[in-house]
């Protein structure tokens, strides 16, 4: 009846893991007392659940991506202080099995769960309205994507409590993850939450594609779009190339595991290198598509605080497109040590090198937009300096890793791990931190409090290098990944100091939290009346914040590929239109938010083997979809007289602020 | 392309010509998600490619793979096409139908198609041969297979537009989703005739 699943399965005799579930249900009990006490649950249901908006889909993605972000910081600090412990016959808190369970965990909550919302987040807020299009091309394919990656993110969760998750690592290799070595469900919970979350991202990709090509505003050529936009669209093509992928790998695993097939097993011909470069063949692109919207992220924020175009626009825009096309034939070098011969490692050492180039053209293209402009030091400029340095120190090592020589004595060694992780936090989430203060005030219409994101961003960078340079240290004297306990007094100095990096960073989130709450608390001394908060250049900030449900009243016309600044210049921003006329907007769907669920519940099902709970939700996703697509009712025309109350009210509170309708005194207010 | 937008948002001031999930945008969106389709075939090929000799100690595809009746399959296949094809032109004349009359005759040579697929597979295991015998059973079970439930997608897909179309008629949205299915259905076409090639005549010819 239940398959596998039994009482067993949940870990009664892990203290740590019974105190957690206790907190998340305590906190789950409040959120849901609270939605219930203040009758909150059809506001939710009808106005973020069931959404196809892009800017409430976008906040969504991205309060999941924090959420997971402490979950994934809170293994993170686990790690640190088990290593700085368990030294010689002290063993630390944390018996192997759980603590291979916590980095695995912690690798793939940090990029599926954490990085790659987040990144999908911001680009479903900003895209459309950089575009000046009022929504995506196909908004319940947004929703469903959204629920599926929420999807996977409750299998994740899940895993804690019920049975347990992988302990392979975030890359899963076999033989490990086949069943004779993984008998248990963690393996089966990593394929099927990467699997469905996997599945949004795609969507995800081609709609956004469609949304960039087909649904620009009039006059906005591609060489006029803004270069966040850009970047989001290298993305886009690297998801759709490189996702398809990641399914297929998963899917093959899957039935090695289920079926008793042979792709990756040591007996029957199966081969278990196969799996290491198809992972990687997915898994290195995965890695540009987490960093290019950062880099456009950065492009934005230091050519508006700059007070000046962005340097270089055409040679950020092919750097990009450079980057996106060798982020393909560089899989290789995550196993050079595989011995695929001398000529194969050296192709794959020098096209790494080579990716070098393109990024460095960025980072003079960003100094050289700093070079004689106004400089205005707000927290999303610190983030985007702090990157800078940071990035660069993690390229170089980047490079050095490059050298299949230099790699087999680095390889799996600590100074990997401090590698990737000087470029994943200095360059994406540093990105992302700076692209949600950018345009928080954007979605939510007011702005971040600035001195507790200042204290965020100096705790982070500091704690960022005190914890990951000993790692460097550690990887030359021979430190290997994924250790729980080691016998080296040497080690354990700098495995204290990374710790205290950690802590470091835990003070930065909780300046976060901190900033969060008080901004919140103080919205209305931060509220952005006009709309263009930063003396912003491109489209986003020409509507009001946060902006109409329809986005823009009027569709802009763009000269310029800084259009609203040029706007601006020209004196045409703010007009208002004499008349308006009707909108067309798609209707909200609940069809999304139930295939997504019904597909934890197919996941969760088909860890357990419960099969006839797997075949019921996998029918009940395809019967929801076909009644779906029987559903015409499915958009709406907004007449001109809500258009114009609404736009009414910006504009009276536009005017209250006592604005004049020219940017100089925007930039100077700022 | 910039002038193809700047066009479709002036008709947009007239009548009211939404500018999202238009079926141009759903046409070129599907356009896209088959690419990624593509890719999907494209790793499973190449595994198959790389784990086409290992047998281990099972069979090899010539010992087990019967061409004509392969051959059969495959045109089942490509007539289904043909059908398709007609269905499409039948659809541009307004024949309701016509339409429908050949999206049934596709139908039909499609599940025939996956009728004798399951067949050839059923033969096999029970000879001994099933998917878990070699590591070249494996992937060729896979891929095949893969190919058949995505054909037996498009045959559900088949059944629910046929429904649609019958009680609807050929509006502008079932038009637009009768050629989604139509490249669809070629492209799983394209992709049988690289099986064809490449696991059964190759196979054989081995």
């Amino acid at each position: 009846m239940f398959g596998k699943l039994t009482l067993e399965s949940v870990p009664f005799h892990e203290p740590i893991i019974m105190v957690t579930i206790a907190v998340v249900a305590l906190l789950g009990f409040a959120v849901v007392a609270a939605l219930t006490y203040y009758r909150q649950w059809g506001y939710l249901w009808s106005e973020w659940l069931t959404s196809v908006d892009h800017k409430k889909i976008g906040v969504m993605y991205i309060l999941v991506a924090l959420i997971m972000l402490v979950r994934g910081f809170a293994d993170a600090i686990m790690m640190r202080a088990q290593l700085a412990m368990a030294q010689g016959s002290e063993q630390g808190f944390l018996p192997p099995e759980h603590y291979d369970q916590i980095f695995t965990a912690h690798g793939v909550i940090m990029i599926i769960f954490m990085a790659m919302p987040f990144m999908v987040g911001l680009m479903n807020i900003a895209v459309p309205l950089q575009i000046g299009a009022r929504d995506v091309a196909f908004p319940f394919l947004n929703s469903l994507s959204f629920w599926l990656f929420a999807a996977g993110a409750i299998l994740v969760n899940i895993s804690l409590g019920v049975g347990e998750f992988a302990r392979t690592g975030w890359v899963a290799y076999p033989p490990l993850a086949e069943l004779g070595y993984s008998p248990g469900v963690g393996v089966d919970y990593y394929i099927w939450a990467l699997q469905l979350s996997g599945l949004g991202t795609l969507l995800t990709g081609v709609n956004f594609l469609v949304t960039v090509f087909k649904m620009r505003t009039p006059g906005m050529t591609l060489m006029k779009m803004p270069i966040f936009t850009w970047a989001c669209t290298f993305t886009n093509i690297l998801i759709v190339a490189s996702f398809p992928i990641l399914t297929a790998t998963l899917g093959l695993l899957t039935l090695d595991r289920y079926l008793d097939m042979h792709f990756f097993t040591n007996e029957l011909g199966g081969n278990a290198m196969m799996y290491i470069n198809l992972f990687w063949a997915w898994g290195h692109p995965e890695v540009y598509i987490l960093i290019l919207p950062a880099f456009g992220i950065f492009s934005e924020v230091i050519s508006t605080f700059s007070g000046k175009k962005l340097f270089g626009y055409t040679s950020m825009v092919w750097a990009s497109g450079a980057i996106t096309l060798l982020g393909f034939v560089v899989w290789l070098h995550h196993f050079f040590t595989m011995g695929s011969g001398a000529n194969v490692n050296a192709f794959f050492g020098v096209a790494t090198m080579i990716i070098s180039v393109p990024t460095g053209v960025k980072l003079f293209s960003w100094l050289f937009t700093m070079f004689r402009g106004r400089v205005r030091f707000t927290t999303p400029v610190l983030w985007t300096l702090g990157f800078m340095v940071t990035f660069t120190i993690g390229g170089m090592t980047g490079v050095l890793l490059a050298v299949p020589g230099a790699d087999y004595v680095l390889h799996n060694s600590l100074f990997l791990i401090a590698h990737f992780h000087n470029t994943i936090i200095g360059g994406a989430v540093f990105g992302y931190l700076a692209g949600f203060t950018f345009w928080f005030p954007k979605a939510f219409g007011f702005k971040l409090d600035e001195r507790l994101g200042k204290g965020a961003f100096w705790c982070w960078i500091t704690g960022f290098f005190v914890a990951f340079m000993p790692l460097y240290v550690l990887g030359f004297m021979g430190m290997t990944r994924r250790l729980n306990h080691y016998d080296n007094p040497m080690w354990q100095p700098y495995l204290i100091v990374a710790f205290c990096g950690a802590a470091l960073i835990f003070c930065g989130i909780l300046f976060q939290i901190a900033q969060l709450i008080v901004s919140f608390k103080n919205r209305e001394q931060l509220r952005d009346l006009t709309g263009d908060p930063w003396g912003g250049r491109t489209l986003e900030w020409s509507t009001s914040s946060p902006p109409p449900f329809y986005n823009f009243a009027e569709l802009p016309t763009v000269h310029n590929i800084d259009a609203f600044y040029d706007m601006k210049e020209k004196g045409t921003a703010y007009q208002r239109p004499a008349s308006y006329s009707p909108i067309h907007m798609p209707k909200n769907t609940a069809a999304g938010v139930v295939i997504g669920l019904l597909g934890a519940v197919f996941g969760f099902a088909m860890v357990w083997h419960i099969w006839w709970l797997a075949g019921l939700s996998f029918l009940g996703m395809i019967a929801t979809f076909i009644v779906r697509s029987y559903n015409q009712d499915v958009d709406y025309y907004v007449q001109p007289d809500e258009i114009e109350r609404i736009e009414n009210q910006h504009h009276a509170r536009f005017e209250a602020h006592g604005q004049a309708l020219n940017t100089t005194s925007f930039a100077e207010q700022v | 392309m910039s002038t193809d937008v700047m066009s479709s948002h002036h008709a947009a001031g007239h009548d009211h010509e939404h500018d999202h999930d238009s079926g141009g945008n759903t046409v070129f969106g599907f356009w896209l998600y088959l690419m990624t389709d593509c890719v999907l075939f494209a790793c499973v090929f190449a595994t198959y490619a790389v784990l086409v000799n290992h047998t281990a100690g099972g069979p090899s595809g010539k010992e087990i793979f019967e061409l004509p009746y392969v051959l059969g399959e495959t045109f089942l296949l490509l007539i289904s096409s043909c059908t398709y094809g007609f269905s499409m032109l039948a659809a541009h004349r307004g024949s309701k139908s016509q339409a429908l009359g050949w999206l049934a005759a596709t139908f039909l040579l499609g599940a025939g198609f996956i009728g004798m697929e399951i067949n050839e597979f059923h033969h096999l295991i029970v000879e001994g041969f099933g998917p878990d015998r070699s590591a070249f059973l494996s992937s060729f079970f896979t891929l095949v297979g893969m190919h058949g439930l995505h054909v037996t997608a498009g045959l559900v897909w088949m059944l629910v537009l046929m429904a649609q179309i019958k009680t609807r008629g050929l509006t502008p949205q079932n038009n637009t989703r009768l050629m989604c299915l139509s490249l669809f259905w070629h492209f799983l076409d394209i992709v049988w005739i690289c099986v064809f090639t490449i696991v059964y005549l190759m196979g054989v010819a081995a």
